[in-house]
């Protein structure tokens, strides 16, 4: 592991009834999150490969650890999102070292398939702060009814020199959609849109 | 009494590698269970509310059991717990009271013989509020290391008319617990406390 990892916390989220109405099955979503000591916190440094590495070790990581938390086959999996927090020693360029030039690929791996365009949030911030990470359908960024967005927050995270890395997994769209637009049964799948 | 609604249901773990110090042979491992359930009372001054403890038992059986079950299966690994509740702004903080014996009484059926008081916290709040939930040794209140508290909360809960109500277990001592005092394997375990 490159990574040095201080912890790793999942979240697992199951939504039974909105408004009275009884959600059925379940709408099921999970996000697994690893506190990472940021390698070039307090510096500025040009060449950012050791984060993009340790992107791809926690793409993999992550998502097996979320599919894990929702007890499903990765194929099964519906749509993901990820996101990462910098602590207030280092930059938003390592946490878009972290995200996107290499993280995608094992989670696809892990997924099965994963046409779609991962959406991804990234912020800078102190311990505690909420992150918000983007939910789209895996294979079809059209997928309406999937278009969601999960708040997660680690109390002690990230601190300064931390990065706190997050990928989020279900196996639903939102409870009771019903506002149109492309679903998932449409979907042809193969250019990651529709 | 009214039945239990659940509209949520979240489960949490963080699995805890180091915190700057050295890395631990068996990461420290702390689950949260969380249930949003309609509080009946909400809204209105209720006398008699006692028998709703009764109704909670059930649910509460059944996130002890998602804890042990979240921590991998095996009670005999829980060291430490605690739980807690936040009620919704059209209750009162007596009903978070309610959760005190079927919160207890649950986890105690689960992990067999624990003797120690369960710690507990509560609070009204909005959507969003987070609790801390206080954590002691299962066995012997008074064991230093395994003082501890984790940090819940669901952003969209509790709305005015629920209750959030949580469970906590924890494998182990704080990660670099190094206070002194009563250690885990010097307690009788006979009264609880030491």
């Amino acid at each position: 592991m490159k990574a040095n990892i201080r912890k790793i916390v999942t979240f697992l989220e199951e939504t039974r009834t909105e408004m009275g109405k009884p959600v059925d099955p379940p709408t099921r979503r999970a996000a697994a999150v690893a506190v990472i000591e940021n390698p070039f916190a307090g510096r500025y440094v040009e060449d950012l490969t050791e984060l993009m590495e340790i992107g791809e070790e926690l793409g993999s990581l992550l998502t097996e650890r979320a599919v894990a938390a929702l007890g499903i086959p990765g194929a099964n999996a519906e749509s993901y999102g990820k996101a990462a927090a910098v602590g207030e020693n280092g930059e938003l360029e390592h946490a878009a070292a972290i995200l996107h030039p290499k993280l995608g690929t094992p989670v696809r791996k892990t997924l099965g398939k994963g046409a779609a365009l991962i959406p991804s949030s990234k912020k800078r911030g102190g311990p505690g702060v909420p992150l918000d990470i983007p939910l789209g359908h895996k294979d079809a960024a059209f997928v309406r009814s999937h278009f969601d967005g999960m708040e997660i927050r680690v109390n002690d995270a990230p601190r300064d020199n931390e990065i706190l890395v997050a990928i989020a997994v279900t196996d639903s769209g939102r409870p009771l959609p019903r506002i149109g637009g492309l679903n998932k049964t449409q979907i042809k799948g193969e250019d990651g849109l529709r | 009494m009214p039945e239990v609604k659940v509209r949520k249901r979240v489960i949490l773990v963080e699995e805890v590698f180091h915190e700057g110090g050295p890395a631990a042979s068996v990461p420290l491992r702390r689950a949260a269970a969380l249930a949003v359930i309609h509080n009946p009372f909400a809204g209105k001054y209720v006398q008699e509310i006692s028998g709703f403890m009764e109704d909670l038992n059930p649910l509460g059986l059944d996130m002890a059991k998602a804890l042990v079950a979240a921590l991998g299966g095996d009670a005999k690994v829980v060291e430490g717990y605690g739980k807690g509740a936040i009620i919704g702004q059209a209750g009162e903080l007596e009903h978070g009271a309610l959760w005190h014996v079927p919160g207890g009484y649950a986890m105690r059926e689960i992990l067999g013989n624990a003797k120690a008081i369960v710690a507990s916290s509560k609070k009204v709040g909005g959507p969003g509020t987070r609790l801390d939930v206080p954590i002691t040794h299962i066995n012997a209140s008074y064991v230093r290391s395994h003082f501890d508290a984790m940090e819940v909360g669901i952003p969209d809960a509790p709305k005015a008319d629920e209750m959030l109500l949580a469970l906590v277990m924890t494998t182990g001592s704080r990660i670099h617990a190094r206070v002194g005092g009563l250690k885990a394997s010097e307690i009788k375990g006979e009264d609880g406390l030491r």
